[in-house]
């Protein structure tokens, strides 16, 4: 029996996360006349889905041929075949639909001359199963995801969608069946606990890219959902693969565009060697982002990082005349200065592969269920967008299909929502006497500590052992010792401690609470990676080697499967791929090579 | 309010925004120089920050100018801040 109570709001359906993939949702459950309530650490257009510059995908053909079964093998080759071929082949046919549909919401696409969606190249994007590269990305200047966020949100505030704006979930509600009831969840403003009590519960809270302390993320990435399913029973799949761009400030982790290297950009370590000599020589600095990363990495670790810690290398841009610079990279110069401390037409900028997408997560089927071990839905419980895992983007994503992702299984998850609350299958059940008492022991713990850990401290050795030991290049020592070393983290995070003890505006014990999740998504990443003994997409081991029995490390007869994290034992288990898509034929095995 | 609910509000605000570049600059900025400015600026700061980071990063990089004299102060201090 509960010795606490704490006030209750009851709605259809409560969705975390006001990003792309929470408002995508909330469209579809409002305009069905749900009653819906929208949570958001932030108001919904400050998230983190305003980043996104390149664009989302789509196979219109606008500019030429293309077709949404060229778009479902790019990405089925992308995910180095760990993606779920069934849910790859909806987002890609349902492309066209969704885009389309945000262009009605009000979207700004750029348009052809004939004022079609005008649609660019991007990376691993190709016509005719792997041909030659397709115009299939659609984008608004270099503010997609801004515009996008736009658009969804005016479409949401006519349709009646509540929103719970700074106001942080902090725990899913669950019964003894399992089933989803809702969340609890913490107003800043007043410090106060409430639940929301719902039939349908979306996560859509975004990645967790700040576990590294180098990152692309904006600070808000925390990995809420993932720990709240995580303390909720729910396994995390895949969550050792997670994508990193070569090129992120050293320290700041600011992302430096691609197109400085296109421009004549030269990497340099601390001999002033050109080193992507040696690594490719024929697309040298341009060769793909991971076969960079590496070869930055490789450098670093053999000793010729430069700086007082040998921990970074140089992106030269000195040779290149000024006025290219600042015409052809604008903005750049800007973040050098501000970010690296100098400016790139006097020295080279400092940078390090920094962590940028996770490729794993929730585990949800492509009706945006959260699903089970053996793939049977959990009762009243949903995800989309960066938190889910599919599994659309497998070992690796393509650029411009997380936006694709959060719009399709967005609405998917929404449709799938209306769908089981209409039929009956899911209703508003009685809470369980106790469901606020872990939430609440977890706060009173953190309000009451003395003598702990200081949360700065605490995260940032969370994220430095990440860095080290479970980087872009993965070595097996470095993993075992990484779990030991993540394991007394853990710890420490069970021990943080606040001094601040007030409830308007904490910001301390919501940073704590913050931490709470992180540790959940390194523990995950840490044990999933140490685990996976082969080369895969983004997961790449060193004791795992390009050979010609397992080209690029990549063993398919042992590890073509999806693994499942469980806090609960701090354990593993697997499930297979789902090679059979919908209505096509299986996209066999390959050796993945561009 | 009080000033310590309204500073961690701000700091909030400041810290969980839509691009990493400006967690990292109004954080850095909160910490060393809004201490020290004067309350025309410090207020003028609170509506630079309730911005959204598309409108305020133009003003930051130099592509577009403020068009308000305390405002612009301000950018220009926001400007000189170096995130090391
Ligand atoms: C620099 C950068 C550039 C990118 N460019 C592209 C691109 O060009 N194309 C592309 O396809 N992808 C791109 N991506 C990836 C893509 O932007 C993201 O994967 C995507 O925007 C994530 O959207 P989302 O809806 O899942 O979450 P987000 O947009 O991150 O939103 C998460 C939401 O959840 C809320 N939330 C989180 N935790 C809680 C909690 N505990 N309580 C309440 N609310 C919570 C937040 O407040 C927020 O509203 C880029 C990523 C980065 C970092």
């Amino acid at each position: 029996m509960s010795k606490l109570s704490i006030p209750v709001r009851k709605f259809d359906a409560v969705i975390v996360g006001a990003g792309g993939s929470g408002l995508r949702a909330a469209i579809q459950l409002s305009e069905a006349g749900l009653k819906t309530a929208v949570l958001s650490k932030v108001f919904p257009t400050r998230s983190h889905t305003v980043a996104a510059q390149g664009g989302v995908s789509a196979s219109l053909g606008n500019s030429e041929e293309d077709h949404w079964h060229w778009h479902m093998y790019d990405t089925v080759k992308g995910s180095d075949w760990l993606g779920d071929q069934d849910a790859i082949e909806y987002m890609c046919r349902k492309a066209p639909e969704v885009v389309v549909e945000l262009e009605h919401f009000g979207m700004p696409f750029d348009r052809t001359d004939e004022g079609k969606i005008y649609q660019r190249p991007f990376g691993g994007h190709m016509s005719n199963f792997g041909e030659k590269p397709v115009r299939r990305a659609c984008a608004a200047a270099d503010r997609t995801g801004h515009a996008m966020l736009h658009a969804l949100y005016q479409r949401n505030v006519r349709a009646n969608t509540q929103f719970f704006v700074e106001w942080m979930a902090l725990d899913l509600i669950r019964d003894q069946s399992g089933q989803v009831l809702g969340v609890i969840a913490l107003e800043m403003e007043t410090g106060e606990v409430v639940a929301f009590h719902a039939k349908a519960t979306v996560f859509a809270t975004g990645g967790a890219g700040r576990i590294f302390y180098s990152s692309t993320n904006a600070f808000i990435n925390t990995g809420d959902g993932l720990g709240m399913a995580a303390r909720a029973g729910i396994a995390l799949e895949d969550m050792e693969f997670w994508q990193f761009h070569p090129t992120g400030v050293a320290g700041a982790g600011v992302l430096i565009t691609e197109g400085v290297r296109g421009e004549g950009g030269i990497l340099r370590n601390s001999t002033n060697e050109r080193f992507m000599e040696r690594y490719a020589p024929n697309a040298k600095d341009l060769a793909s982002r991971d076969v960079v990363s590496r070869a930055m990495v490789t450098e670093i670790n053999e000793g010729r990082g430069c700086g007082p810690n040998k921990d970074f290398v140089l992106l030269d841009i000195t040779h290149l005349d000024p006025a290219t610079i600042m015409k052809r990279l604008p903005g750049i110069r800007e973040i050098s200065i501000q970010f690296a401390g100098i400016d790139p037409i006097k020295a080279p900028i400092p940078v390090v592969p920094t962590c940028h997408y996770q490729m794993g997560g929730v585990p949800t089927n492509y009706k945006g269920q959260v699903v089970g071990d053996d793939g049977t839905p959990v009762r009243g419980f949903y995800a989309a967008g960066e938190v889910a895992c599919a599994s659309v983007h497998g070992a690796n994503r393509l650029g411009t299909n997380s936006l694709l992702d959060l719009l399709v299984f967005g609405k998917a998850s929404g449709d799938t929502v209306i769908e089981n609350v209409r039929s009956g299958e899911i209703g508003l059940k009685e809470l369980p006497a106790d469901f606020a008492d872990r939430t609440m022991a977890r706060l009173n713990r953190l309000n009451t500590q003395t003598g702990g850990a200081n949360v700065n401290e605490t995260r940032l050795e969370l994220q430095r052992t990440m860095q080290k030991h479970c980087g872009v290049f993965r070595f097996n020592d470095m993993l075992i010792e990484g779990v030991a070393k993540i394991l007394d983290i853990e710890k420490a995070v069970a021990r943080t401690e606040i001094k601040d003890k007030s409830h308007v505006w904490n910001t301390a014990r919501v940073e704590a609470l913050e931490l709470d999740n992180l540790i959940e998504v390194a523990k995950a990443t840490m044990v999933s990676a140490e685990a996976r003994k082969e080369s895969r997409g983004a997961h790449v081991r060193d004791d795992a080697p390009d050979t010609p029995a397992n080209p690029n490390g990549r063993d398919d007869v042992n590890w073509h499967k999806h693994t499942l994290w469980h806090r609960d034992g701090n354990r593993l288990g697997f499930k297979p791929v789902i090679m059979k898509p919908l209505s096509v034929e299986t996209i066999a095995l390959k050796t993945r090579s561009y | 309010m009080e000033e310590r609910q309204r500073l961690n509000r701000l700091r909030w605000r400041c810290t969980r925004r839509a691009m990493l570049e400006m967690d990292l600059l109004l954080g850095e900025f909160l910490d060393r120089v809004f201490p020290t400015l004067a309350p025309a600026q410090a207020d003028a700061f609170v509506i630079l920050a309730d911005m959204e980071d598309l409108e305020l990063w133009p003003l930051v990089n130099g592509s577009r100018e403020c068009t308000d004299p305390v405002q612009a102060e301000v950018v220009a201090l926001l400007r000189n801040v170096r995130v090391k």
